[in-house]
């Protein structure tokens, strides 16, 4: 994992400083002289490799170094400020994306060609066609401009924040809710449940105790794919509702070529999302007995 | 193979808005693509979708961009379908070392947030390709080369998730006993490849091919929404729709210039969700009846 940290480090450095453009570029042209002082005070300065050992040495003594963009702020003040607001928005909506998707899948599998099925079955395909950013707009016209029940944007109260996280959970509740449902009526057609229901279990415990735990698995392994989009998600989110959270920096730090910003984003980013995924590959072997007993036979 | 019901209406609708984008805006007379001098010009019979802040018929504006977004999730799901299973299949059956490797690759790229990758890729190749393609005289590369490096930046990002779930479903299909059977048979393992697990693979591929159009509609539009992919003058939907998102505001909302690209987004993705999720209806799990 500390090699997949590795690799994006310097994946991201090298990307930014081969790309055409520097953070110093301006409309007025700077002198030589006070570009190549710049260049020493941020530490840009020198052969390309000289550099890249340079911001390994600062990184490994925990400093992120000072962004090239807002003068004198470094980039761990801004992340520290900026991170906790993503993060709430993140986890909230995940958690509220998994329990509604698992309960809407779970519903119409148990209810297959009814109905239910069918309206969830809509319902899904809705909410899948409706990303965020067609849907937050739309959801500001709606509560905000027209009926005037919510507050447009910002960040602090409960109200402010619902509308945020319903926007970004929407469509991975679909994701989850049709991945789920396929799986659960594949998984009805198992040899398991087939002994489960001839030794006379209700069909409840059936559903949620055996066939859910196999038919999660596919929804498990899209939740690390699930969190990173969750993560650029949120940027869009911060831009429509003017969140102060990380994603508006990312956003400004891309525009202006602040590298270590970006940098230090990307390095926060990825190490959240290496952990999400270590505790997904966990929770595989968990779940199905047949992967972990995989190991042992070989 | 009979197709349903479901499966013809959404293909007809389908075929029926992509030859209205196709066909329509050739249709329109001149004035239409010039500006007026009507800026944010509500709805009328002039224009039935009213006009932006420029002044531009927004019907015109939204077809054309229709255009480019179908355009670009096309060609980029074809790449990613192409990628990603070959990727996904070599992994999932070999195991063992080289699927960890693999594996962990995918890790690397999926813990690069999409958008730096997007980013920095047009960035870094939209001048060289202008210039090559300048150099041998490829004019018509040089005015969309940001559309033709979209394309693929998408495409080679999309096929992360194809591959995962290609890989995931080799993993465990190959533990069935019919691998078992064939490899008994001494079938050598290209054949169990291409015979054994690609057939049992097709009903999910089409499900995320016909998923990953609207995928890279979706990302397509996400950075144009955030101003980083298709630039003026073309417009796609996204970009269109974060012009319609800024124009809002609670005094004076012009709300026809986020609610018709929003319209005929939604549409799109809703008709190519449609069409996927009919198709898999007969085409996945024969052997479960729906």
């Amino acid at each position: 994992m500390l090699l997949v940290l590795f690799c994006v480090v310097s994946i991201t450095f090298f990307l930014i400083r081969l790309s055409p453009g520097g953070p110093f570029d301006s409309e007025r042209k700077i002198s030589p002289v006070i570009e190549h002082q710049l260049q020493i005070k941020y530490r840009l300065a020198g052969p390309l490799w000289r550099q890249y050992i340079d911001y390994w040495n600062d990184l490994l003594h925990g400093d992120l170094r000072i962004s090239t963009k807002y003068r004198n702020r470094s980039v761990s003040e801004i992340l520290a400020q900026t991170l906790p607001v993503t993060i709430t928005l993140g986890s909230l909506a995940f958690l509220l994306a998994l329990s509604c998707g698992i309960f809407i899948g779970a519903l119409a599998a148990t209810h297959a060609n009814s109905r239910i099925d069918h309206a969830a079955l809509l319902l899904v395909i809705v909410a899948i066609s409706l990303p965020s950013f067609i849907l937050g707009p739309l959801l500001i016209l709606i509560f905000c401009v027209g009926l005037h029940w919510l507050p447009v944007g910002g960040w602090g109260t409960p109200l402010q924040l619902l509308l945020p996280a319903v926007t970004l959970a929407i469509p991975f509740m679909a994701v989850i809710a049709k991945l789920l449902r396929d799986s659960l009526c594949e998984t009805f057609q198992e040899d398991f449940i087939r002994t489960a229901r001839a030794k006379g279990l209700s069909e409840t415990a059936l559903v949620y105790s055996h066939a859910l735990r196999i038919a999660l698995l596919p929804v498990v392994s899209l939740s690390g794919p699930l969190a990173a989009n969750l993560l650029t998600g949120s940027i869009v989110i911060e831009t429509i509702f003017h969140i102060p959270g990380a994603g508006n920096f990312f956003i400004n730090a891309i525009l202006n070529r602040d590298g270590f910003l970006l940098c230090g984003a990307v390095i926060v980013y990825c190490a959240l999302l290496v952990v999400f995924n270590f505790l997904v590959d966990l929770t595989y072997l968990v779940l199905d007995p047949r992967i972990r007993n995989n190991g042992e036979n070989a | 193979m009979s197709l349903t019901p479901a499966i013809k209406n959404s293909l007809f609708l389908l075929i029926g808005v992509v030859f209205v984008l196709i066909i329509t805006p050739t249709l329109f007379p001149k004035s239409y693509y010039e500006p007026t001098g009507l800026t944010y010009a509500p709805p009328s019979w002039q224009h039935p979708c009213g006009t932006d802040l420029n002044g531009r018929d927004l019907l015109y504006r939204i077809l054309t961009g229709g255009q480019i977004s179908i355009l670009i999730g096309c060609c980029g799901a074809f790449i990613s379908l192409f990628v990603g299973t070959t990727y996904g299949m070599i992994a999932g059956y070999r195991g063992g070392f080289l699927d960890s490797g693999m594996t962990r690759f995918i890790d690397i790229l999926y813990s690069i947030p999409r958008l730096i990758f997007v980013l920095i890729f047009i960035n870094a190749f939209n001048e060289h390709l202008q210039k090559t393609a300048h150099h041998f005289g490829y004019s018509w590369i040089v005015s969309s080369s940001r559309i033709i490096i979209l394309i693929l930046s998408l495409g080679l990002i999309e096929w992360l998730t194809m591959a995962r779930i290609v890989r995931g479903q080799t993993l465990s299909l190959k533990e069935r006993p019919y691998i078992l059977a064939a490899r008994v048979l001494g079938q050598n393992h290209l054949t169990i490849l291409w015979r054994h697990l690609l057939p049992n693979l097709t009903g999910i591929l089409l499900v995320y091919m016909t998923l990953s159009i609207p995928a890279v509609i979706i990302d397509e539009a996400f950075l144009s929404f955030l101003g980083l992919g298709v630039q003026a003058p073309q417009a796609s939907l996204g970009s269109l729709l974060a012009e319609g998102a800024s124009a809002l505001n609670p005094l004076h909302s012009a709300w026809w210039t986020l609610l018709f690209p929003a319209l005929l987004l939604f549409c799109i993705l809703l008709l190519l969700h449609q069409l996927g999720n009919a198709l898999r209806k007969i085409r996945l799990y024969p052997h479960v009846s729906y």
